[in-house]
């Protein structure tokens, strides 16, 4: 019985090999934000190519600096178009690859019913304690809550109420477990197919805050691996993008 | 002067004071807390101890980030803590110093209470007993006999909770909400720095919680081992 052991485990290896290269995997990193979509679109798109997706969700900063450190994924999914620009020009990503999935649409949002109006007039009171933002050093979202806040003239006002997640998802964390009356929240964490489901939300008109671009890119660990292409191909698929908008992002 | 020159932001030397104000009031929250209970533990005959003694260590299993979102649901509104205290007038708790302290008494719990509970088992009933047979009172017995012997135990306590709670991390990330000098403290400072890419900064504040903390622990343990040797 013993001597076959290897012939056993040499069999398996290489059905384990030819079955990798008829369809890959695609060690995939995705901003926390784009998550739901994420989980939407991947069946699709291993329907679509028979090749599989592994996807890691995290932010944008935590995986610029595992990438730089080894880390083994091949397309990066990120909440900016910083980071996948740092990543091209210190070699981390192939050059060129570059390009807008989606571009985040920010929502001031209460769970409860009539506490965001449609103009977004209650941040010019004073009728909440706190008001959830993610951090506007790390987070495209927090920053461009920020900006909205100085474009309506009230940064100073509703600054000493702001608690601060570290993300967006945090953000919307402690808006949905009521530990702050509102926040501002990115549009895909609130809104189901095409609808603001829960609470009270005002869906802050673009012009008030520079956009929030979200870019994908090809990282060097994945510039042999035409799966990878293949998703990056797959993204820019009018069924991809429809799907994109749907879930709460422009996408051009 | 010298601070500067490290490197360090007013936020950073905000987040360092913050950090040493709550590791001592975690401290002492804890120790006056964990002496009642490490005794209980150690010398009651109730069935309720084993539960008891199983649901002091049970903050050892939950991921801090994990612990720190069911304090966050407990605190908000719809918790009873959050419930509780919104009845009696005094807000939310999330987002406070207090929530902090509360989040760190929880979080350290089992390090208070484990050394403490293990020294009073050591020194054991006869001294108590022989004490009391000499007229001493129950109190008294505890006072001048058991916790006397149980020092080195609650120095133990007392270090692993301050170093427990300096190194706090994942419970002040969820309940915290990151407003410096109220709620921001090292560990998140860092990872701050960490995840916006400013590396240097990170290096800094983290190679000065280092040296900081060694050298706290270091002067507990000298003198920790000074007081055991003037012990009989």
């Amino acid at each position: 019985m013993l001597y076959r052991l290897p012939t056993t485990l040499l069999t398996l290896a290489l059905l384990l090999v030819v079955q990798g290269a008829a369809a890959a995997d695609v060690q995939v990193a995705v901003a926390a934000n784009f998550t739901a979509p994420m989980q939407k679109l991947a069946p699709l798109f291993e329907q679509q190519t028979g090749h599989k997706v592994v996807a890691s969700y995290g932010s944008t900063g935590k995986f610029f600096g595992q990438i730089n450190n080894g880390a083994p994924f091949e397309v990066l999914l990120a909440a900016d178009d910083e980071t996948p620009a740092r990543l091209e020009q210190n070699g981390g990503a192939v050059t060129g690859t570059r390009f807008t999935y989606a571009i985040g649409r920010l929502v001031l949002w209460s769970r409860q019913a009539g506490v965001v109006d449609k103009n977004g007039e209650v941040l010019r009171g004073d009728s909440f304690e706190r008001i959830a933002i993610a951090d506007p050093k790390l987070a495209p979202y927090g920053a461009a809550a920020v900006q909205t806040l100085r474009a309506l003239g009230v940064l100073e006002r509703q600054q000493p109420r702001f608690v601060t997640g570290e993300n967006i998802t945090q953000a919307h964390q402690f808006v949905a477990t009521g530990n702050a009356q509102l926040g501002f929240v990115a549009l895909s964490q609130v809104q189901v197919d095409g609808r603001i489901t829960e609470g009270s939300a005002w869906v802050v008109p673009a012009h008030l805050h520079e956009p929030i671009v979200q870019q994908a890119v090809l990282l060097t660990a994945g510039r042999d691996n035409p799966a990878a292409r293949a998703l990056l191909d797959f993204l820019r698929s009018e069924p991809a993008r429809a799907m994109i908008r749907r879930s709460g992002y422009a996408a051009e | 002067m010298t601070i500067t020159l490290l490197g360090l932001s007013s936020a950073d030397i905000a987040a360092i004071g913050l950090t040493l104000r709550l590791a001592a009031a975690t401290t002492v929250v804890l120790l006056l807390l964990s002496l009642p209970l490490a005794w209980w533990l150690a010398s009651s005959r109730s069935p309720l101890r084993a539960p008891v003694s199983a649901l002091v260590t049970l903050p050892l299993v939950l991921p801090p980030t994990v612990l720190g979102f069911y304090l966050l649901v407990l605190m908000g509104p719809d918790g009873p803590l959050g419930g509780f205290t919104q009845a009696m007038g005094w807000g939310l708790l999330s987002f406070t110093f207090t929530g902090l302290l509360i989040g760190s008494v929880v979080y350290s719990l089992p390090f208070a209470v484990q050394p403490l509970r293990d020294a009073f088992e050591a020194t054991g009933r006869r001294p108590l007993e022989v004490a009391q047979t000499l007229g001493a009172t129950p109190w008294q017995a505890f006072r001048s006999v058991a916790l006397p012997l149980a020092r080195p135990g609650l120095v133990t306590a007392g270090v692993l909770t301050f170093a427990h709670t300096i190194g706090e991390f994942g419970v002040v990330l969820m309940i915290g909400g990151n407003i410096p000098g109220r709620t921001q403290v090292v560990s998140t400072q860092i990872y701050g720095h960490v995840e916006g890419m400013d590396y240097a900064s990170a290096h800094t504040l983290a190679l000065v919680l280092l040296a900081f903390s060694f050298a706290i622990l270091l002067a507990l343990a000298l003198l920790g081992r000074r007081r055991m040797r003037v012990l009989p």
